[in-house]
């Protein structure tokens, strides 16, 4: 089993000038390892962050995106796999982290930890699905998987992770929309 | 909130689709996010499905419409949200949060379910026609009531504003557009 952090300082050192989608407990660990204007953090409601990083790919399809959800949020917003996997956005790589929890709510089980988020994402015509449970399998092929032509979908079987201060002031800080607009938009 | 001056029109009572899609044509309109309402079916969406020129983005519920609406709009495209008021009801929490709190232009064509389109929406007997505006209201949401031809004159103008101002706004479809 793998922890999400590491899996981002892993992924961090791939990211370039890619809007990245993050949100809760991802977002405060993505946050940690790489501040930067393209964090995209303030999603609104949970279950959006999906939806969200569909918007982006479609409204700059010269622009990558990468989208960092958990298990919870995708599976309030399940549906959008399907709509992403019909939009068919080439630009868009989604992670989930799936480790079995509502972590940001209490730590309580998802409703099924067996879901297959990727088998779901396949059958929803993403173009490329993964699934990682071993790091240094993530390791070899991280830059594969984001240099593939989208929607990517894939899986990191991650554990709970240590208790998160969830800062939401400073995550959903207005200025930090602008300067991700300003950032976003600069090319 | 904004008052239908064409109610005391004893003018024509129609409203046609096309007239509906060359104002959101107008208006800029790149994409438009819809779940199937059957009041606009015919006039607005089937058509709007078969134009060149606006992207249909089919979603399977009402509220990726607002995320999906918000993350082209930092690209710099404008999205136009075809729902039926059971869908508004059921997005209200990313309305709420993305549209009102984060001040994002979320534009909303929302099909007023089984209502008489001589009636004000709030004097409508289905509750949850009637709880429509109210809510709107509660949020701070400008909304306009499109139900006749000359009603159609005021989408261009609000979509303009909402983007220009950076906050929501909601046509709401008080009768069934007639196919152009």
């Amino acid at each position: 089993m793998m922890k999400r952090d590491e899996c981002f300082r892993i992924l961090a050192r791939h990211i370039t000038d890619e809007a990245v989608v993050a949100t809760y407990s991802s977002a405060v660990d993505w946050v940690e390892v790489s501040p930067r204007p393209l964090n995209y953090l303030s999603i609104g409601a949970m279950g959006l962050d999906s939806s969200h990083g569909l918007g982006l790919a479609l409204g700059r399809p010269d622009r990558r995106v990468v989208v960092l959800q958990g298990d919870g949020s995708l599976l309030m917003n399940l549906g959008s796999l399907v709509t992403i996997g019909a939009a068919a956005p080439k630009n868009l790589v989604h992670f989930v982290a799936h480790n079995d929890t509502y972590e940001a709510n209490g730590g309580h089980p998802i409703p099924n930890p067996k879901v297959d988020f990727a088998n779901i994402a396949r059958a929803s015509g993403y173009a490329a699905t993964y699934d990682f449970s071993d790091l240094r399998m993530f390791e070899q092929q991280v830059a594969h998987v984001l240099e593939q032509e989208g929607p990517v979908f894939a899986t990191l079987h991650v554990e709970p992770s240590k208790p998160l201060h969830y800062d939401y002031v400073s995550l959903y800080d207005p200025e930090k929309r602008k300067a991700f607009k300003a950032a976003w938009l600069a090319r | 909130m904004e008052a239908t001056a064409s109610r005391a029109n004893k003018g024509a009572r129609k409203l046609d689709g096309g007239g509906i899609i060359a104002a959101i044509k107008a208006s800029g309109i790149d994409y438009v996010l819809s779940v199937p309402d059957i009041t606009t079916s015919a006039g607005l969406l089937a058509p709007i499905a078969n134009d060149k020129t606006l992207r249909l983005i089919r979603v399977c519920k009402e509220d990726e419409c607002i995320g999906i609406a918000t993350g082209l709009a930092y690209g710099g495209k404008r999205a136009l949200t075809l729902i039926q008021h059971t869908g508004f009801l059921d997005s209200i929490n990313a309305i709420r949060g993305v549209a009102v709190e984060y001040k994002q232009p979320i534009c909303m064509m929302i099909g007023l379910l089984q209502h008489d389109p001589e009636k004000a929406p709030k004097e409508s007997p289905r509750y949850g026609v009637r709880i429509v505006e109210p809510i709107l209201d509660d949020m701070g949401i400008a909304h306009h009531l499109i139900s006749l031809d000359a009603d159609v004159a005021q989408i261009k103008p609000a979509i303009d504003k909402a983007y220009a101002e950076s906050h929501p706004v909601a046509f709401l479809i008080g009768r069934s557009p007639s196919v152009s």
